[in-house]
């Protein structure tokens, strides 16, 4: 049953997106979210919403996952309209009745506030579905490398994080194991209140810990025996080219930005 | 021949930290030559995986010494030097792979030597064609069989270019089939590219494909010889060491002691079943068969 769980939601494919340099994707990533934030009025709506539309479409990745990306929070969503619907005001009502009065105002800053937090999420999730989890361990380890001036540990995080990335399957193979071992033995997982609930986990959780550790001891000396000494003076087999698809990807985020902020300017 | 490895009179001990240490490797001393394929034996806790992890530099003898090429391991200047001359493989699959996608895991030691990505690419498509693990090069580590993930270990020590290759009992976690793959893999390996393996194990039928055995009890190299000729010779010193001879060398034995004269000394079925019949046409031909 947990065998066939995805790392992250990584959805692989060939697409321009797909391709697009990591370091690249992330870059325009956070500008994207500068511009979610910025964004007032109807054009830079429009704008936004055409941004996503298009890069969706040229990442060949189906609506419907999007959409799905979205689903655990849909219920914040729909909070926030309420929310701000209700509790905004205005000089224009549309309905009175009692003490409920919605503005027009109301409406119109709670479609746009969950427009936001859509767009925000959308746009998160192309990037995840569009980029392994290990392309942007790699970006990340690439761009923050400037940190290490200050002693920060840039490679350490990054390999940190590469470990852990290709442990999840196996320790999540292994907890399967367990848990069938001791099901096997009598162990009830699945009923009682909370506590008792809680309290089954302990001979789950023992025996995973103890084997991680081996794990991890294992490892150690396996990648010492594969001459692992630290970031320093290690090359990557992946080198990372910017090339004209990632020149036109910004030169389009850079022009939405500047709609944007000028629609904001003005307005 | 010349000694790729030496080790003399090497001693280690496990610190420990309640009273004093574990002797696990007492005074052994053995070379491993260029070429060859050295089998070490014994059961468990008999020192032998604790050898193994003296010879690349993992551990370093409490006493004694062990020398690479001209290398001491205990000198860290060249320790890198070591580990890419001698690779090794260990026996958990899972816990020797570190990358998510398996070709980056073939580079992680090319990587670390801070070989140029051109080359790199180059070493990393010819050690994956090398055991026939191309066209697994973009999956992911964990969705492969434990034969294959063996395999794509065995690529990554081969990436690096070693002068030997150690492997510390490769196939104990592994079903028939992927102790099958692995083997014909490093036998393969051995023949065509000349690469000098040193393999801990305790099926005695791996043992057999070698060019020499050494066996282990407590700590000390009791036994040393070409595996056919130790098997036949030593069993009873063998059987002493908490060791299984190979099964068709046991049934020769017992054979012989019912009084029906063996030939030769058979370690296989096939070899068994021939000596049998050769046995059985010798006596029709005397015309006392029966």
């Amino acid at each position: 049953m947990l065998k066939d769980i995805t790392l992250g939601q990584y959805y692989p494919g060939d697409s321009v997106v797909h391709r697009l340099d990591p370091r690249v994707k992330m870059i325009l990533m956070i500008v994207y979210i500068v511009m979610v934030f910025l964004v007032q009025g109807f054009l830079g709506y429009v704008c936004l919403a055409a941004f996503l539309a298009a890069a969706t479409l040229l990442s060949h990745i189906r609506v419907k996952f999007l959409l799905r990306s979205i689903r655990p929070v849909l219920f914040i969503v729909v909070f926030t309209f309420l929310l701000n619907i209700l509790f905004t005001r205005g000089e224009h009502p549309i309905v009175e009745w009692g003490i409920l009065r919605i503005y027009w105002e109301g409406v119109r800053f709670a479609v746009f506030m969950s427009l936001r937090l859509v767009f925000l999420l959308a746009g998160t999730s192309l990037l995840t579905l569009t980029t392994s989890p290990m392309a942007l361990t790699d970006a990340l380890e690439r761009l923050l490398k400037p940190l290490n001036a200050v002693h920060f540990p840039v490679h350490e995080m990054a390999m940190m994080m590469t470990i852990a990335l290709r442990f999840i399957p196996t320790l999540l193979e292994e907890t399967d194991k367990i848990m069938k071992a001791q099901t096997a033995r009598g162990a009830d997982f699945d009923t009682g209140n909370l506590l008792q609930r809680a309290k089954a986990m302990v001979p789950l959780l023992v025996p995973l810990f103890v084997g991680a550790f081996r794990r991890a001891d294992e490892l150690a000396m396996a990648m010492e025996a594969r001459c692992y000494h630290g970031g320093r003076h290690r090359t990557r087999m992946k080198v990372l080219h910017v090339g004209r698809a990632d020149g036109w990807a910004c030169c389009v985020t850079a022009a939405t930005l500047v709609l944007i902020a000028l629609e904001r300017a003005l307005l | 021949m010349t000694d790729i490895i030496r080790v003399q009179d090497a001693w280690y001990e496990y610190e420990r930290a309640d009273d004093e240490g574990e002797l696990a490797v007492r005074g052994v001393s053995l070379s491993v030559r260029k070429g060859e394929w050295l089998s070490i034996i014994g059961r468990n806790g008999s020192g032998k995986s604790t050898l193994i992890k003296l010879l690349n530099g993992l551990f370093l003898p409490t006493r004694g010494s062990v020398t690479v090429g001209s290398y001491d391991t205990r000198d860290e200047d060249h320790i890198w030097d070591v580990r890419q001359r001698v690779g090794m493989i260990f026996q958990n699959p899972d816990n020797q792979i570190v990358a998510t996608i398996v070709e980056e895991d073939v580079a992680f030691g090319l990587e670390n030597l801070g070989v140029n990505p051109q080359e790199i690419r180059e070493r990393v498509d010819a050690a994956l064609r090398a055991v026939g693990m191309q066209e697994y090069a973009a999956s992911a580590p964990h969705m492969l069989s434990g034969g294959q993930k063996q395999r794509v270990a065995i690529a990554g020590a081969l990436a690096m270019e070693p002068e030997v290759l150690l492997m510390d009992e490769p196939t104990a976690m592994l079903d028939p089939g992927g102790r099958r793959e692995v083997m014909e893999t490093v036998e393969r390996l051995h023949r065509e590219s000349g690469l000098t393996v040193v393999l801990v194990t305790h099926f005695m039928d791996e043992a057999l494909r070698g060019d020499r055995v050494i066996a282990m009890q407590d700590g000390k190299a009791i036994l040393e010889g070409a595996p056919r000729e130790v098997f036949a010779r030593e069993a009873e010193a063998l059987k002493a060491a908490g060791l299984e001879v190979p099964a068709m060398a046991e049934l020769a034995s017992r054979l012989r002691a019912r009084g029906l004269d063996v030939q030769g000394a058979p370690m296989t079925v096939p070899e068994m079943a021939q000596a049998l019949i050769a046995r059985y046409r010798e006596r029709g031909a005397s015309g006392n068969a029966g």
